[in-house]
């Protein structure tokens, strides 16, 4: 017998225009605003709005029900411009005082894998975020995509954080269950909580697969898969899109949320938030070195910086960060740490173009190439509005700054 | 089961050849070959001067006993247009040595045809592109065997819409005779079903892929001027067809950008004169390089010594030197009017007509190695899947469709 902890993630990157070479020194206009806003609305009206008023009347009917929800700074500010309802509804959610919000870093960037101190800057702006908005000062921190390491227990250790969010990847675990809190062997006190991903992916990702053999996925079933598992807690961790978004409506999967609670109950099953799993004492220590995540086969972080675009336009960006700071210009800062978002270097992954698949669909570039044209391009101009001034003219700062990498 | 017997209708083979299609059908017959399909090749015979290299090359019998080569003396060029052709010939059809015109030649080729095909058995003809369609249609007539015709460019095509008339009545009647059409790409099967209203089930799909090895793709051959610059090159032919005028616009904007930057021209057509002209207008001569046209080792040398090899087509029904130039480890941008931007996907594409796309991807290929590296090693690997052996299967399984 265990409980579930339910977690979703909130994201939306804001989108780079199809920025050009002609347009640098001319144009800083860099995200792409009708984009941006046709997506947003697109999904606030196929999951956001709907999927908020299941998990609204779930609370409503089920005492025991309650999630957690990491929400990101550049989806927060998308719901600001283009779809202040949703913000309205996540407020409510709020309110009940049956949401818990995580933090991570405002512009889900993997800022903690370039540079510590962006990383605990854009960390700061989502604690500050959180409590604006929505009264909550997180104890549990999540790193984007899931990134993990023991370094960065330690980091969310020393920043206050008492559990953090992990993959219960195969590579890492072995033989032990994912369904236990674990000790990041690195700290004092922390713990780790690890996604199920096999549960979680069976709704995230084969929900509407029809050549699945579970196919069709019912919460009855479900909750019968569930309810034998032993351990402290099963840890549904998934993107919050999945509800009308990746597994659209008519798949029933909005039936299935609405179901769930109602099904666990009758196998005697509660939740849990991420915070109250923190107080469990751990079963283990895991001693993780190297960078994993939550996505693809692989679970590490060769999405976001597994080629020589990705690399190269990681480390122009972070090279900028002293001047970017320095220049004392709000857009420009503000501009700059949106192209942190990790979104853009997925968009240059070229691991599975060759096979057409996931990456693609969530790629607005024609090709990873484009996506890394476009990025570079920018910036490029970024370099320009730092360095163009002191180096007489843009020609000169340009040659400088390239021949840096 | 006895083997498949061709008779295939041609007009050029390597070295003796001015575009893509003789290392096509070079690469073809190799496949069939490879297939089991026994191959009777039928083509022109070359001008005197490139005769004997020519014989020595079939005289080499490098596809083993399955393919035989005749010739028929001819001064077929298919990629001429009709007036280039009576430019090229008019000194030696005056002594009575050549046909007067491209035409002549066509129909001289026919009636040779028919008597081969009395003499040589066959179960199918086999008929590249509409210099040979009449051929393959009186060859029917003698054998009464099935006519399939292979179209790798449409006379619209090769001359930006404005089609000779009297060349694309021949196209007409060879693609609505045929008992099957081989098209080398979607790209193609489009044309010829917008043009000439032929019904897309009797048109088949062979994309085209490339010869496994050759020495001269491993020459790295580098040139001074690497030293100098970066690199950027045209390969092809100098007409319409190729867009050498959008190349050249696109030379001078990025040349605004990288005033470094060398642009080698590479082939001879009859726009070279105004393509000379342009670059000295746009005041970028210095940094513009015309080789003429290249054949054999040459060819993979201006790849070689190229960052960047750039295909702006205005029509490419496939574009089989943009596989070439992967294979020699440089990376391409192809126009989206190709054939090879349908399967392609480790290399940049633009309309041929957005000049300021195709500069901005130029520009960062440029500037950015991590940009270079990655589209030429992935694109380098993914070269590898075009082999010979898929297509022959395909055009194999296409005889075996109308043979039944």
């Amino acid at each position: 017998m265990t409980n579930v902890c339910l977690y979703f993630q909130v994201h939306q990157p804001f989108r780079m225009r199809k920025y050009n070479v002609f347009d640098i020194g001319h144009n800083t206009n860099y995200f792409d605003e009708q984009k941006n806003r046709e997506v947003m609305q697109k999904v606030a009206k196929k999951c956001y709005i709907p999927a908020n008023r299941v998990i609204r009347n779930l609370i409503a009917k089920h005492d025991d029900f309650k999630c957690a929800f990491s929400i990101t700074g550049t989806a927060f500010e998308q719901f600001q411009k283009y779809a202040p309802a949703v913000l309205d509804s996540f407020e409510e959610l709020a309110s009940t005082g049956a949401v818990e919000f995580l933090n991570e870093t405002y512009h889900h960037s993997l800022s903690f894998l370039h540079n510590k101190e962006e990383f605990a800057d854009q960390v700061r702006m989502h604690q500050r975020m959180i409590k604006e908005n929505f009264n909550q000062k997180p104890v549990v921190f999540r790193n984007t995509e899931l990134v993990y390491n023991n370094e960065l227990a330690k980091t969310a250790e020393d920043m206050g954080y008492k559990a953090i969010l992990a993959e219960g990847a195969d590579h890492v675990l072995g033989w032990k269950s994912p369904n236990y809190v674990y000790k990041p062997k690195t700290t004092r006190k922390m713990r780790l909580l690890l996604k199920n991903y096999k549960l979680s992916d069976d709704v995230a990702f084969r929900f509407s697969d029809k050549s699945w053999k579970e196919h069709p996925v019912t919460a009855q079933k479900y909750a019968e898969w569930i309810a034998p598992i032993l351990g402290d807690s099963i840890n549904l961790f998934m993107d919050y899109e999945t509800f009308g978004e990746h597994q659209w409506e008519d798949t029933g999967i909005f039936k299935f949320l609405e179901h769930l609670p109602a099904e666990l109950r009758k196998k005697g099953i509660s939740f849990n938030w991420p915070s109250e799993l923190a107080k469990i004492e751990p079963k283990d220590e895991l001693d993780i070195h190297s960078p994993m995540s939550w996505a693809d086969v692989e679970r590490d972080t060769s999405a976001w910086l597994g080629n020589r675009m990705q690399n190269a336009a990681a480390q122009r960006l972070y090279s900028l960060r002293r001047d970017v700071l320095s220049s004392g210009d709000a857009t420009l800062i503000d501009a700059w740490r949106k192209l942190s978002t990790s979104d853009h270097f997925y968009y240059m992954c070229t691991k599975w173009f060759n096979d057409g698949d996931v990456h693609k669909y969530f790629n607005p570039y024609d090709s990873p190439y484009e996506a890394f044209i476009a990025y570079m391009n920018i910036l490029n101009d970024i370099i320009i509005r730092v360095k163009g001034d002191e180096q007489k003219g843009v020609g000169a700062a340009l040659k400088r700054w390239m021949s840096v990498s | 089961m006895k083997p498949t017997r061709v008779l295939m209708l041609g007009w050029e083979f390597p070295p003796f050849k001015s575009g893509g299609l003789g290392t096509a059908c070079y690469g073809l017959t190799k496949g069939l070959a490879r297939q089991g399909v026994h191959v009777t090749f039928v083509m022109p015979v070359a001008p005197e001067g490139a005769k004997a290299e020519f014989v020595k090359l079939i005289g080499a019998n490098q596809f083993g006993k399955n393919i035989k080569v005749l010739q028929i003396p001819s001064t077929l060029a298919p990629y001429q247009t009709a007036d280039q052709y009576a430019e090229d010939y008019a000194p030696l059809s005056t002594k009575g040595v050549y046909g007067r015109n491209i035409y002549q030649e066509a129909r001289r080729f026919a009636r040779v045809a028919k008597i081969i095909a009395k003499k040589e058995p066959h179960d199918v003809i086999h008929a590249h592109d509409w210099m040979t369609y009449d051929a393959g249609i009186e060859a029917r007539k003698v054998s009464g065997k099935p006519l399939v015709v292979h179209i790798h460019a449409t006379e619209f095509d090769r001359t930006g819409d404005h089609p000779n008339t009297y060349i694309s009545n021949i196209e007409y009647k060879g693609l609505k005779e045929a008992d099957l059409i081989i098209a080398n790409s979607n790209f193609t099967k489009n044309n010829v079903m917008k043009h000439y209203k032929i019904p897309e089930n009797k048109i088949r799909v062979v994309h085209w892929g490339i010869e496994e090895d050759d020495p001269a793709y491993h020459l790295n051959y580098r040139s001074t001027i690497n030293k100098k610059g970066k690199v950027v090159l045209f390969l092809g032919r100098i007409t319409i067809q190729k867009g050498p005028d959008y190349f050249i616009e696109v030379a001078k904007k990025v040349h605004d950008f990288e005033p470094n930057t060398y642009f080698v021209i590479a082939g001879d057509g009859d726009m070279m004169p105004r393509i000379i002209n342009r670059a000295h207008e746009l005041g970028i001569a210095e940094k513009v390089i015309f080789t003429g046209f290249l054949q054999g080792a040459d060819v993979h040398k201006a790849f070689q010594m190229a960052d960047l090899y750039v295909m702006p087509s205005v029509s490419e029904p496939f574009g089989l030197v943009a596989l070439e130039s992967l294979k020699n480890k440089t990376p391409i941008i192809v126009s989206k009017q190709s054939g090879v931007s349908e399967v392609l996907k480790n290399c940049l594409k633009t309309d041929f007509w957005d000049i300021d796309k195709m500069t901005d991807m130029i520009v960062n290929v440029l500037r950015n190695q991590a940009l270079h590296d990655e589209l030429k090693e992935l694109g380098h690997n993914e070269v590898q899947k075009f082999n010979l052996d898929e297509p022959a299967r395909k055009i194999h399984d296409v005889y075996k469709e109308v043979i039944r």
